[in-house]
């Protein structure tokens, strides 16, 4: 009898964001642009959460030549802040808040958040590595030139050279936000998304 | 993309955030939204039943109707709504197609009015969901079906036909007696022969009078002549009609294989093996055998009934049931056969003097008809002939019409399971080229755009009017989403080159233009500098210069499909290893130099020396370039002949922002 209780239970959770004005003072983002967001949100997913199975599902459809199931796990892991299972609205837009309206020391502060997998405050090569063979995966088996298989590696050793200041095989976030805002590339890559919504 | 889904293209935009620490190579610029307009409702009027959505709903399929700017002829002035003339009722279904993403098929609507909908607003009937598309394509089916049968009875009636051969004619006629009254006589006439061999046959062997001898003689012997002349007739009538027929068939091979040819010929062969042998005794018997096969006339009534057919086509396409039934009953049989027979082998004067012959007691008794003339005597033989009567009841009597009604519904169900799966492939098939069709797209607008900036630069104001097919917004933003990721991780997306031709033959008419121009660029900026920070980004255009210069080729060769030959891939490969180095060692001599120099290394036979010069991509630079600008880094040997003007080209270089010239290799 539990059982079919706590089935029913999960099959009808609801959740109700917070009133508009809420997430306004909240995040960065302006009325309009809030209910433009919850109207897609809402629209693919009527219970007004999401799960990691609709995250990835959601996320594979941009992506229909690789397999982004890994890369949408880590994602959906820096979404839901509160480590919870689920991603509310109010995870959704507090993360595209960071992401489209914050400060260049936000946004990096969020990569460094999804890099660093177990949340230590440390990014080790492990993580590096899983996170980089996540992002190759998404590009598929039809690429030009064809993956090898130790590029992502040498892609990990690429940035550990980079952002590894002192060498002791980790990053932390200190070192992270230097390396970065030293880099040009980066730094200007960061603001490519501002106009998105 | 879904429609849904488009909603979240913002948010895997900023998830691409992600990427960027990561990035070896710098991003592309993102598509800039010219006309940024504020989401707004618009009211659809449809025979006066109003509508209403957002813009960007109807934006998310751009190539139907409401999608694009067709949709502006039915905008009316004065009440600024969009009035269609059409069925309110299917209207909602696609109106909630735009919302959803799924089309539906309401089971009430007709349709050919549905498919006529459909048409008319530019949308693919293969997008119905998987909930009605097997309605759908079952209607459609009957619907087809339907009006073919009342297309061949119209013509039929018509009787007009164009000129059909003599040969064509009598076919027809063979086929199908309705055709004329020539025909119909002759169906007749076979038809009464057929019935008239059939009752020959059997009337032949009744016992008709007695002959001064007290002998009993069958008719056939009694009227021997006049027997004979009847076979001799229907013999001759059956041949004659089998020769009109091959002559007339259109594929005579088939014809000859077909079953009711191989009816007609078994039918009529005995008569002539008959004619053909001798009177001698050995080879009478067998020749007696052979008449038996007389009775097959009686299956030359299947042409003339359509129930004998459908009966024949029934039971062949059931032969896997009936084939299950008689091999568990062969089973059931064998295991009782030889039960009984060990039984009684006991007792004396027995009947079952071997397995076989046990085989007829055991299916006389399974079936329950019990003649009686094989009996058990011993007490084991008798319990086991009651288990073996009261289990034949049981694998018989019971399965029978569970096996019947089985028939049925297995029958169907395999129609409807090999339909969807024949549907279901196609469906697929269609589904891979879409999503193949979205990378090509990608590719494709790669190309697109930045062919268009090309033009933009060389300020060809009509050919830019030929690129106005501009993609949507959403998927500009999806491809430079696609574009990130391929510069974050350095690899590039490859897609078959026949499909990538077939989009490149939209543009074939401005495939003279676009190699003129690129020449004209190449030579113009054959001796150019550039940037040295954008040194790697080469490698994220090697997809659209091996398209172009692939073309090129293909031009000189003549090959419109020819998938892009390895040996040019191999070059690209030189030039994206290139670029992972260079971004290592960010000093600007250092990796212009290398990026020159490997260059020269990825000269291929086939292109032309002219276009062998160095991708720029210039981006907004910083004024302090210029004066780099002047020295000049060592040229890319051999230079290309008579370079002229292009110490000109370096301020254009540098106040153009976001243009590739692209030169081939």
């Amino acid at each position: 009898a539990d059982t079919v209780e706590d089935e029913m239970e999960m099959a009808t959770v609801r959740h109700r964001p917070e009133a508009l004005e809420l997430l306004e003072a909240q995040s960065k983002f302006t009325k309009k642009e809030l209910q433009i967001l919850y109207r897609g949100f809402k629209n693919e997913c009527p219970s007004g959460v999401v799960n990691e199975e609709t995250f990835k599902e959601i996320y594979s459809q941009f992506f229909p030549q690789g397999d982004s199931t890994t890369y949408a796990h880590f994602l959906f892991n820096a979404f839901d802040t509160d480590h919870n299972g689920s991603v509310s609205f109010e995870d959704f837009v507090m993360g595209l808040s960071i992401l489209l309206r914050g400060t260049v020391q936000e946004k990096l502060n969020w990569a460094f958040n999804l890099y660093d997998i177990n949340k230590d405050g440390y990014i080790t090569k492990e993580e590096m590595l899983d996170i980089m063979k996540a992002i190759y995966d998404m590009m598929g088996k039809c690429t030009y030139p064809v993956l090898k298989e130790d590029a992502p590696r040498q892609h990990v050793e690429t940035f550990f050279q980079k952002m590894d200041k002192n060498k002791d095989g980790v990053v932390t976030i200190d070192e992270f936000i230097e390396s970065c805002q030293k880099d040009e590339n980066i730094m200007r890559s960061m603001q490519l998304f501002e106009n998105v919504i | 993309m879904a429609a849904g889904v488009a909603a979240w293209l913002p948010f895997a935009r900023a998830a691409a955030i992600g990427w960027m620490p990561v990035a070896n190579c710098p991003m592309p610029l993102a598509p800039t939204e010219k006309n940024k307009r504020q989401d707004e409702l618009i009211i659809l009027n449809v025979s006066g039943r109003r509508f209403q959505t957002w813009r960007t709903t109807l934006e998310r399929y751009p190539d139907t109707l409401l999608g694009s700017t067709e949709k502006e002829f039915f905008f009316n002035e004065d009440t600024k709504e969009y009035f269609f003339d059409r069925d309110p009722e299917v209207f909602r279904c696609i109106l909630n197609f735009y919302r959803t993403g799924k089309l539906h098929y309401p089971r009430y609507e007709c349709i050919s009015a549905y498919d006529e909908e459909l048409a008319f607003y530019g949308i693919l009937p293969e997008i119905i969901g998987d909930c009605c598309y097997e309605e759908y394509k079952d209607r459609k089916r009957e619907n087809a079906e339907r009006l073919m049968d009342d297309n061949d009875s119209e013509n039929n009636q018509e009787g007009s036909m164009p000129s059909l051969s003599f040969r064509q004619t009598m076919w027809r006629a063979f086929e199908n007696p309705h055709t004329s009254t020539l025909a119909l006589v002759f169906y007749y006439v076979t038809g009464f022969f057929i019935a008239v061999s059939v009752i020959t046959n059997v009337v032949e062997t009744v016992p008709c009078g007695t002959v001064p001898g007290n002998k009993e003689l069958p008719c056939g012997e009694r009227y021997a002549v006049a027997f004979f002349c009847l076979d001799t007739a229907c013999v001759m009538i059956f041949t004659v009609e089998y020769l009109l027929r091959l002559f007339a068939a259109p594929s005579r091979y088939r014809f000859i294989r077909s079953v009711m040819s191989i009816i007609d010929v078994v039918a009529i062969m005995p008569y002539y093996i008959g004619l053909v042998m001798t009177n001698n005794e050995d080879v009478s018997g067998a020749f007696v055998t052979l008449r038996v096969f007389r009775v097959f006339r009686i299956f030359k009534f299947s042409r003339h009934s359509q129930g004998l057919r459908i009966l024949g086509y029934t039971l062949k396409s059931c032969a896997s049931e009936l084939g299950f039934l008689l091999f568990s009953l062969t089973m059931a049989i064998i295991i009782f056969a030889t039960v009984m027979f060990y039984a009684e082998k006991g007792s004396s004067a027995s009947k079952f003097t071997s397995i076989p012959a046990s085989f007829w007691y055991t299916i006389v008794t399974m079936t329950t008809l019990g003649y009686g003339d094989m009996v058990p005597k011993t007490i084991a033989g008798k319990i086991f002939g009651s288990i073996c009567s009261l289990s034949g009841v049981l694998v018989i009597a019971l399965p029978v019409p569970v096996i019947v009604s089985n028939f049925s519904r297995i029958y169907h169900q395999n129609q409807r399971a090999d339909k969807r799966r024949a549907q279901k492939k196609a469906r697929l098939a269609r589904i891979r080229v879409a999503k193949t069709g979205s990378s090509n797209a990608y590719l494709h607008s790669k190309r697109n755009g930045l062919l268009n900036e090309a033009l933009e630069l060389t300020g060809s104001t009509e050919d830019e009017q030929h690129m106005t097919k501009g993609t949507s917004l959403i998927e500009s933003q999806h491809h430079h989403l696609l574009h990130c990721l391929e510069k974050t991780t350095g690899l590039s997306y490859l897609v078959d080159d026949p499909l990538l031709s077939v989009r490149t033959s939209t543009i074939k008419n401005h495939e003279f233009i676009d190699e003129q121009l690129f020449e004209q660029n190449c030579m113009e900026s054959s001796m150019q500098n550039y940037p040295s920070s954008r040194s790697p980004s080469l490698s994220s255009h090697h997809g659209l210069t091996t398209s172009c210069c692939s073309r090129r080729s293909k031009k000189t060769t003549h090959l419109p499909n020819s998938s892009v030959p390895a040996t040019r891939l191999r070059s690209m490969q030189e030039l994206s290893t290139i670029h992972i180095q260079c971004s290592e060692q960010p000093s600007l001599t250092t990796s212009r130099s290398s990026l020159n120099m490997k260059s020269d290394d990825g000269l291929r036979p086939n292109c032309k020396a002219a276009q062998i010069t160095t991708a720029i991509i210039s981006i907004p630079t910083p004024p302090a370039l210029t004066p780099e600008g002047e020295s000049r880094p060592p040229p890319p040997p051999p230079p290309p002949p008579g370079s002229p003007g292009h110490s000109t080209n370096i301020s254009t270089a540098t106040t153009t922002s976001n243009i590739v010239k692209v030169s081939a290799l």
